[in-house]
């Protein structure tokens, strides 16, 4: 690892600066995702009196629990259109924001800002236009003939949770996507509509290619938010519900961590998330590394 | 723009608006049917604004929903901001302090505390929620407000942050330091951290809006009513057991909820991009 030419000596200086930051991380980062581990491997009897170690039968149990197994189709049908939805929309709306020249702050300023509405929050506004007795989209869906109602439909409930999720990630791909398309040379696009290519050939054959480094990036990103920071629109909204059409990973973990009480499983659904995040970081950092040398 | 093409010009236009209106729509219902009574809301969402405005924001700020035992929205308000900001200065002052002494100093163990502070990067809380909520319990940390932000400061992007923009800091700054005599720590005063500055409200700006929005964490660590945050406050509101939900009171508090960190965004818009352009590279 690289350090400064130029550096302080100090006996005691350097160690005390980092202290703080080095046991915050121990205390409230390390010990716990290594007790996650370690409970993953035990088993507890309902009263929590006694306790065995069962290696990696959590696991085994998990994989082979239909429940578990329909949990992560959920996951990952959500995961994909959460991003593809959000991501779409994004490209769409920056690609227009790109090719203004007057008022494109204004589109930004009100394009930017859902990012900071908290995913809780977006889910019970979502809530509140689907809600089959007062929502007004609810309604509007009645009158085309749609008879929504998210709290007896599964599709309707997995539709309700992908709007809300998506509705806020759109704004965050929108700037990135945004910053991708202006860091393109305006002489490439020049050049390629003097040869005669149309706006459409001129986003197919250079915008596109030259902006696929922010899709991989984004792709990775969305699926981090889909699959881990979308607790919120799911518990303020479907408590995963009906049945467990919306019952996501990240909210299974919990409701059989402090509903069900079953510690084990849910430690061993911890590590599987863990494995799942540490993947995709990974292959973020690859890509991050291979990005910050040209 | 390369060459004129009206007809794409008012498409582009249009999708654009189109787009806008999308992400204004429910924020306009929710602030429409923030100022009705219950009554007018539940029989078909009005479209123009009623006249309850005050009567409804001044009761969740001043009473709250006590029948759904929810405090008042005031306090809660109050206790998000004291999370968000405890968030944003806690994780602000160790990432700086510990980048610096990572940059600045060659220490024995220099490359395990890097690389213990970096595996954070790896891990968000949702992931192991159960046993850092022990954790929490056992040091009595829970419904506190160190409960609620400390846990949270241990992440590594700050550090990052901060690591990468001290690495670009000219050596030739160092030396002139310490050719003037200047100790360590005046030099990290007096030259970095103003340096610093435009990073630092950047990142203040993003870790405000990280903070604000917690949900899960503060779900977890407060059963005290006098702790809950506006954000996950909402949702006790709207699932408030058999009766129907006063959601002219909820939307109320929806609005409320979300404008500090709307605020923030579109206060300091050109901050806002570069810290999360920056923090997520």
């Amino acid at each position: 690892m690289r350090a400064k030419r130029v550096t302080f000596r100090h006996r005691w200086l350097p160690y005390a600066l980092i202290a703080p930051q080095i046991l915050i991380t121990i205390v409230f980062f390390l010990w716990p995702a290594s007790q996650a581990i370690y409970q993953s491997l035990l088993r507890q009897d309902a009263f929590g009196l006694r306790t065995e170690f069962v290696g990696l039968k959590n696991f085994a149990r998990l994989f082979a629990d239909p429940l578990y197994l329909d949990s992560f189709i959920t996951t990952i049908l959500f995961s994909t259109l959460v991003t593809a939805l959000s991501m779409l929309t994004a490209l769409i709306l920056a690609v227009m924001a790109d090719r203004v020249l007057r008022g494109s702050l204004t589109y930004r300023t009100l394009l930017i800002w859902p990012y900071a509405v908290a995913p809780a929050v977006a889910g019970v506004l979502w809530w509140f236009l689907f809600n089959p007795t007062i929502g007004i989209i609810a309604y509007a869906l009645d009158g085309l003939g749609y008879d929504w109602n998210h709290y007896v439909s599964g599709s309707d409930a997995m539709a309700l949770i992908v709007i809300a999720a998506a509705w806020r990630q759109v704004s965050y791909n929108f700037l990135f996507f945004l910053a991708g398309l202006q860091a393109i040379p305006r002489s490439l696009t020049e050049a390629a509509a003097i040869d005669g290519a149309g706006p459409v050939k001129r986003f197919l054959t250079i915008q596109l290619p030259l902006l696929s480094p922010t899709v991989f990036f984004l792709l990775v990103v969305n699926l981090v938010y889909a699959f881990f920071e979308t607790f919120g629109v799911v518990h303020a909204t479907t408590s995963g519900g009906p049945g467990n059409a919306t019952n996501i990973l990240v909210y299974k973990v919990w409701r059989d961590a402090f509903e069900g009480l079953n510690l084990g499983s849910s430690a061993a659904q911890s590590v599987v998330l863990m494995v799942i995040v540490i993947a995709l970081t990974a292959i973020q950092f690859r890509y991050i590394e291979r990005r910050v040398e040209y | 723009m390369v060459e004129n093409r009206p007809v794409l010009n008012i498409v582009q236009h249009g999708l654009l608006i189109l787009g806008a209106a999308l992400f204004v729509f429910p924020i306009y219902v929710a602030f429409i049917a923030s100022t009705h009574t219950a009554r007018e809301v539940g029989s078909g969402i009005p479209l123009l604004p009623g006249g309850e405005f005050f009567a409804n924001y001044a009761q969740v700020l001043g009473e709250g929903l006590s029948s759904a035992g929810a405090p008042p929205i005031g306090l809660m308000l109050f206790n998000s901001a004291v999370m968000a900001i405890a968030i944003t200065a806690g994780k602000i002052a160790i990432s700086l302090l510990s980048s610096f002494a990572i940059v600045y100093f060659r220490f024995p163990f220099r490359v395990l505390a890097f690389w213990t502070i970096f595996i954070t990067l790896m891990l968000p809380v949702e992931v192991r929620i159960l046993p850092t909520y022990e954790v929490v319990a056992q040091l009595g940390m829970l419904n506190s407000y160190a409960g609620l932000s400390i846990p949270l400061i241990a992440s590594a992007t700050a550090t990052f942050l901060f690591r990468q923009f001290f690495m670009t800091v000219p050596d030739e700054l160092t030396e002139a330091a310490r050719v003037d005599g200047a100790g360590p720590m005046k030099f990290f005063r007096d030259i970095l951290i103003p340096l610093s500055r435009t990073n630092l409200a950047a990142l203040s700006v993003i870790l405000f809006i990280y903070g604000w929005n917690q949900y899960l964490w503060p779900l977890l660590v407060t059963t005290d009513e006098s702790y809950y945050t506006v954000v996950m406050g909402i949702q006790r509101m709207a699932n408030a057991g058999e009766e129907q939900p006063l959601w002219n009171l909820i939307m109320a508090t929806a609005i409320l909820a979300m404008l500090p960190p709307v605020a923030v965004i579109i206060g300091m818009q050109r901050l806002f991009v570069r810290g999360l352009v920056e923090t997520e590279k």
